[in-house]
C-alpha cells in the first residue's frame, strides 16, 4: 500500500466525501439485489418492503411441478438456448481469438472492431435485422433462430476473454511442439487450448448470464408459444407482482453468486492488479 | 518456423468472420435496405418522412437521447466515489468493491427492475422517506415517473462505468500522484488535477457502454416507465408485435442506431483527441 493512496495525508473534507460518498453509492449499487433476496424470504401475500415475516412459502410454490410448472418449462428452454450459445461460441470464438494473436498486427487491430461490434449495436435492433432477413429468405420464427442471434451478439464477450490470455501466451511453448514435430492444429489443441481455459471459462459464464437475461432479442425470435424464463418473468411482472418472481430472483442470485465466486477464483473477470503483481497484463 | 507463427493465425478465424459477416453485417444491410422501400409509405425514404412528419414521433426520440443523457449523468456522479473507494482502498476494499460491482451486473435485469418496482412503490422504503423528509405527501408513487426510471437505470448501468474506470485508474502510477503531493497539492486539488484527467479514457469507454444500454434496456423502460413514458425500444415492439408493421419498425431501429450511435461516436472520437490521449 503506497504512501500516496493513504487518506491519513488526505484532508478532512475529501476522506468523509470518499468515505461516506463511497460508501452510500455502494449501498446504492447493491441495494436492488439484497432487497429482491429478502422479498424473496417474505411470509406476505403481497411484495412489501420491508417484510413482514421470513418463510419459504414462494420457494415452495416455485418447486411445485403443478403450480409453476411454466416457470419450470420457461427456465429449463433458456438453460438449452444459454448452454447451446455458449458451446457454440466457443467452437468459433476461441480459434478466433488465438488467430487474432498470431496473424500480422495491422490486419488485426482492423479486424478487431468489426468482431467487437455486435457488442455496442443495441441487440433489439439485431434481432429485428434478423427477423426480417430471416423471413425473407423463408425461415420462420424458431429456437435455433434465437440460439443464433445469441451466439453473434454474445459470442464477442468470449472472444475477448479468450484473446486476453491469447496475447499473454510465450509463442516459445508453441515453437518446441512444432520443432518436436507436432502439426499447427495439434499445437494448437494439445498447448495452445490447454492454456487459454480460464478465459474460455470466463467467457462460458458471460455468455450464459447474458443469454439467460435477453429479452429484446428472444421476443422477436422465438416461436410463438415457446417461453423462455426472462420473458415469463417479465410477464409476471407486467399481470400482477406475482411474489415467485422474488423466489425466481432469489434462486438466480444465488446461482450467479456461487458462479461468480468461482469464477473469480479460477479466471478472474477482473483481476486488481496490484494484488497479483501482474502489471504487465495489459 | 518463426515467421509461420506470425502469419498463420487467419484460418482460425474464418469462422467467426463468415459469421460476423453473414448474421451480422449482412442484416443490418438488409434492414437498411427494408427500412427505405418496403411499405406502403410513398418512395425512398418514405417510412422516415412519415416517421418524422408526426411531432409525438420526434418527442420520443428527443426524451429516449434525454433519458439516455440523465441516466449517463446519474452514473457518472455515483460511480466516481465508488472509483475512489477503490483507489484509496486496501487490497481487501478493492477485492469488495469489484465484487459488488460484478454481482449486481451479474443479476438478471428483470431482477434488478422487480426490486426497483418495489423500491419505487406507493408503499416502498423511498416514499416512506421522502414523505418523512416533507419532499412528498402521502398518497405518492415513483413508479411511472422519469425519476424513477433514472433513478433505477442509473443503479442498473452503473457497473458499466464503475469496471472501466477501476480499470483505467489501477493503472495510474501512484508516482504521479506522490509527486503532486510533494509539490504541496491537497487531495481534491490532486483528484482534479491528477486523477480525474487520468480517468477520462475510462469514463468516456464507460459513458458509451452506459449510454448504448440506457437507450435500449426495454424491460426497465416498459415496467418502470410505465404507458405514460414512451422510449425507442417500446414503439420498435409495438410496430412489430401489434402492428405488425415490419418496415416502419425496421425505419424507427435505424433511428434509434444513427441518434445514439452518433452521440457514441462523438464520445469515442473524444477519446482519440490527440490532447486527451497525451494525459495517458
Amino acid at each position: 500500500m503506497s504512501e500516496s493512496r493513504n487518506l491519513r495525508t488526505s484532508s478532512l473534507s475529501y476522506g468523509a466525501f470518499v468515505v461516506g460518498g463511497g460508501g452510500l453509492c455502494l449501498i446504492f449499487l447493491i441495494a436492488p439485489v439484497v432487497v429482491a433476496i429478502l422479498l424473496s424470504f417474505t411470509s406476505g401475500k403481497t411484495l412489501q418492503f420491508p417484510p413482514p415475516g421470513l418463510s419459504l412459502q414462494w420457494y415452495e410454490r416455485l418447486i411445485d411441478p403443478v403450480l409453476s410448472e411454466r416457470i419450470h418449462v420457461a427456465a429449463w428452454n433458456s438453460t438449452k438456448i444459454a448452454l447451446l450459445a455458449v458451446s457454440l461460441s466457443a467452437l468459433v470464438t476461441v480459434p478466433a481469438s488465438y488467430g487474432m494473436v498470431r496473424i500480422r498486427t495491422r490486419l488485426a487491430n482492423g479486424l478487431e472492431p468489426f468482431l467487437l461490434a455486435p457488442l455496442v449495436l443495441p441487440s433489439l435492433v439485431f434481432g429485428i435485422a434478423l427477423l426480417i432477413t430471416a423471413s425473407l429468405l423463408g425461415f420462420r420464427p424458431s429456437v435455433l433462430l434465437v440460439v443464433v442471434s445469441h451466439l453473434v451478439v454474445f459470442g464477442p464477450l468470449m472472444f475477448r476473454t479468450t484473446a486476453g490470455i491469447a496475447g499473454r501466451l510465450d509463442p516459445g511453448l508453441e515453437e518446441a511442439s512444432m520443432l518436436l514435430g507436432a502439426s499447427r492444429f495439434a499445437t494448437f489443441r494439445r498447448i495452445v487450448l490447454p492454456l487459454l481455459v480460464p478465459g474460455v471459462l470466463a467467457g462460458a459464464f458471460l455468455i450464459f448470464v447474458q443469454s439467460l437475461d435477453n429479452v429484446s432479442m428472444t421476443l422477436f425470435l422465438a416461436p410463438p408459444g415457446t417461453s423462455v424464463l426472462p420473458l415469463r418473468m417479465y410477464a409476471m411482472l407486467e399481470q400482477e407482482l406475482d411474489p415467485r418472481i422474488a423466489a425466481i430472483s432469489g434462486v438466480l442470485i444465488i446461482v450467479s453468486f456461487i458462479a461468480l465466486v468461482a469464477v473469480q477464483r479460477f479466471a478472474p473477470l477482473l483481476r486488481d492488479r496490484d494484488d497479483t503483481g501482474s502489471n504487465a497484463d495489459e | 518456423m518463426i515467421q509461420s507463427l506470425k502469419t498463420g493465425g487467419l484460418p482460425f478465424l474464418i469462422p467467426m468472420l463468415l459469421l460476423s459477416f453473414g448474421v451480422f453485417i449482412v442484416p443490418f444491410g438488409v434492414l437498411t435496405a427494408y427500412s427505405l422501400t418496403a411499405g406502403e409509405a410513398p418512395g425512398l425514404f418514405g417510412n422516415y418522412i412519415v416517421f418524422f412528419s408526426d411531432s409525438f414521433n420526434v418527442r420520443v426520440v428527443l426524451d429516449t437521447i434525454k433519458l439516455a443523457v440523465l441516466v449517463t449523468v446519474g452514473v457518472t456522479i455515483a460511480g466516481t466515489p465508488i472509483a475512489l473507494v477503490y483507489w484509496h482502498g486496501s487490497p481487501l476494499v478493492r477485492q469488495t468493491v469489484i465484487f459488488l460491482t460484478l454481482l449486481p451486473l451479474l443479476t438478471s435485469n428483470v431482477v434488478r427492475t422487480f426490486a426497483w418496482i418495489v423500491l419505487l412503490g406507493r408503499e416502498g422504503p423511498l416514499v416512506a422517506m421522502t414523505n418523512a423528509l416533507g419532499i412528498t405527501e402521502a398518497p405518492t408513487t415513483f413508479m411511472f415517473t422519469e425519476a424513477g426510471l433514472i433513478l433505477a437505470q442509473t443503479q442498473i448501468e452503473l457497473p458499466l462505468l464503475v469496471l472501466p474506470l477501476i480499470a483505467v485508474l489501477s493503472r495510474v502510477d501512484p508516482r504521479l500522484v506522490e509527486a503532486a503531493q510533494v509539490a504541496g497539492a491537497g487531495p481534491w486539488r490532486i483528484l482534479a488535477t491528477v486523477l480525474l484527467p487520468l480517468s477520462l479514457p475510462g469514463y468516456i469507454a464507460g459513458w458509451i457502454l452506459c449510454f448504448a444500454s440506457a437507450t435500449t434496456n426495454f424491460v426497465t423502460q416498459t415496467s418502470i416507465g410505465g404507458a405514460r413514458q414512451i422510449y425507442l425500444p417500446q414503439f420498435v415492439y409495438r410496430e412489430v408485435s401489434t402492428l405488425f408493421d415490419w418496415p416502419s419498425a425496421a425505419a424507427i431501429s435505424l433511428i434509434l442506431v444513427i441518434s445514439t450511435g452518433s452521440v457514441m461516436l462523438a464520445l469515442a472520437m473524444l477519446a482519440r483527441h490527440p490532447r486527451l490521449v497525451g494525459h495517458v
